[in-house]
């Protein structure tokens, strides 16, 4: 006995038998991997849109746990923007719209001259979809989808504006991997409340809003330009201060942002 | 259930735990427990991977080569923690978030290997996922009750549902926020560990080395 246990030992350790058990093996896990990849997508991919939805609805404090999702979000209209422009355009169709593909694709996307690209992206797209928040005709919210680097991660959130495009009315991020308890003190409520009200834009109209170290110094005349730095997590925050500044900026939404300025101004 | 596979399984519970005896998986419990919710999901998650992996690599155990078993043993582990990543963003979508890379550690919890090295390759299929199920329904204790405390105390709540009345919205528990942050699992777990061993003094490790009271003239 002990010599057939040797020999069976023999041929399962032997060149072919290791090769046969890897490459089957190979084989069987990808498929079972890919075939649940891939039959789950769509279910997956219409939590991500439901996901998206409830969040632009929570930035613009629409959202409520008992409502209908998708009956809330008919109250939000999509259009798509040219950034360079500032111009509303048909170019793309919003409910397709990925960013970060369209950023990749030198057909639709543009590399960002690195003295511009203070949100450490390397590209972004050309157009880039805003939801309006309508009451009836009249745009009550503005948001616009920003992302940039943090410390460890690229952070994807939305802020709102009001609809002269200067203030904020709410900012929160739905995806990112900072520091578990230090980085991602950025989903707290308490921190993401003290973004509400704050002023976008300096006097010379470049974007001024910030995170700053430590504690707001609310008689300081900058107060209104200022949020608590978070801490532990000053790259992190510091991070958010150049992706809400680069997007609200002259490369970013600022064209746009500014024609929402001038059209309020004539509009009083 | 005969007396020796009932062992198999009811051992990893208490005696042989492979969180508070074997001080193994250590840093998901940290991760996924500051609430209930996740803590479950994980648990599933975790009892469904060590079952079926050490099934399957039990089933297969004549057919793998000696010299890469440790590489099969992984892909075989692998491929179940991404079916059920892909399961739980299909159908948890929420709390899979929560959990973000936990899930997909799950390949490099040393519970599920450990399982898979000792246990499953020498052992009949059958036995070996008793012993799988047993060794994540021993974990799933641990990160329960420390998920139960730091739900608890740190938030005032079980399952989202408010227990405690917190100060903050009038009541009269001061939210305790250190239960929220790492630092606590770890007394939560040092506690439990320090609770099991007082009850089953066979668990005690003996001390490795012994401090001695070196009279002061021995040193002169």
């Amino acid at each position: 006995m002990p010599e057939t246990k040797d020999k069976q030992k023999r041929s399962r350790d032997s060149v072919a038998n290791t090769l046969t058990v890897s490459i089957v093996l190979s084989l069987v896990a990808s498929v079972l991997v890919a075939t649940a990849a891939i039959s789950l997508k769509p279910i997956q991919e219409r939590n991500e849109e439901q996901f998206r939805q409830k969040i632009i609805l929570d930035v613009a404090g629409l959202y409520s746990p008992d409502a209908d999702i998708n009956e809330l979000f008919r109250g939000i209209e999509t259009r798509m923007v040219d950034l360079a422009s500032g111009e509303y355009t048909d170019a793309a169709d919003a409910g397709e719209f990925d960013a970060i593909a369209a950023a990749k694709d030198p057909l639709t996307g543009i590399n960002i001259p690195p003295a511009d690209d203070i949100a450490n992206i390397k590209q972004r797209a050309r157009v880039a979809p805003v939801y309006l928040v309508l009451d009836g005709e009249e745009v009550t919210q503005v948001i616009l989808p920003i992302y940039g680097s943090g410390l460890w991660s690229t952070m994807f959130g939305f802020m709102s504006l009001d609809p002269d495009g200067t203030t904020i009315r709410g900012l929160r991020f739905y995806e990112h991997a900072e520091t578990p308890g230090l980085g991602d003190q950025i989903d707290k409520s308490d921190w993401r409340a003290q973004w509400v009200g704050k002023k976008v834009f300096a006097d010379d109209d470049q974007p001024r809003v910030e995170v700053v170290r430590g504690f707001v110094d609310q008689n300081s005349v900058d107060a209104e330009y200022q949020v608590d730095g978070l801490s532990g997590a000053t790259l992190t925050g510091r991070g958010v201060t150049k992706l809400v500044q680069y997007w609200t900026g002259p490369h970013g939404f600022g064209p746009y942002l500014a024609k929402l300025r001038s059209e309020e101004s004539a509009d009083d | 259930m005969t007396d020796g596979s009932r062992k198999v399984l009811i051992d990893p519970l208490i005696d042989n735990n492979p969180v508070t005896l074997q001080v193994l998986g250590i840093c998901s419990a940290l991760a996924v427990t500051t609430s209930l919710l996740p803590a479950l999901l994980m648990c599933i998650a975790m009892i469904s991977v060590t079952t079926l992996a050490t099934g399957t690599i039990s089933s297969i155990r004549r057919f793998i080569p000696n010299n890469i078993r440790i590489i099969v043993q992984m892909t075989i582990i692998a491929s179940f923690v991404i079916l059920v990543d892909q399961l739980l963003r299909a159908y948890a979508f929420e709390t899979s978030k929560q959990l973000s890379v936990f899930v997909g550690l799950i390949i490099t919890n040393c519970i599920v290997l450990g399982r898979a090295e000792a246990f499953a390759m020498k052992n009949k299929p059958g036995v070996s996922m008793l012993d799988g199920l047993g060794n994540g329904l021993g974990y799933s204790l641990i990160l329960i009750t420390v998920a139960t405390f730091r739900e608890l105390l740190g938030a005032g709540s079980l399952l989202g549902y408010k227990i405690l009345p917190l100060v903050t919205d009038g009541g009269w528990y001061p939210a305790n926020g250190l239960m929220l942050l790492p630092p606590s699992a770890f007394f939560i777990i040092g506690l439990l560990i320090w609770a099991v061993r007082s009850w089953k003094p066979k668990q005690v490790e003996r001390s490795e080395f012994q401090i001695h009271e070196v009279h002061r003239t021995e040193v002169l």
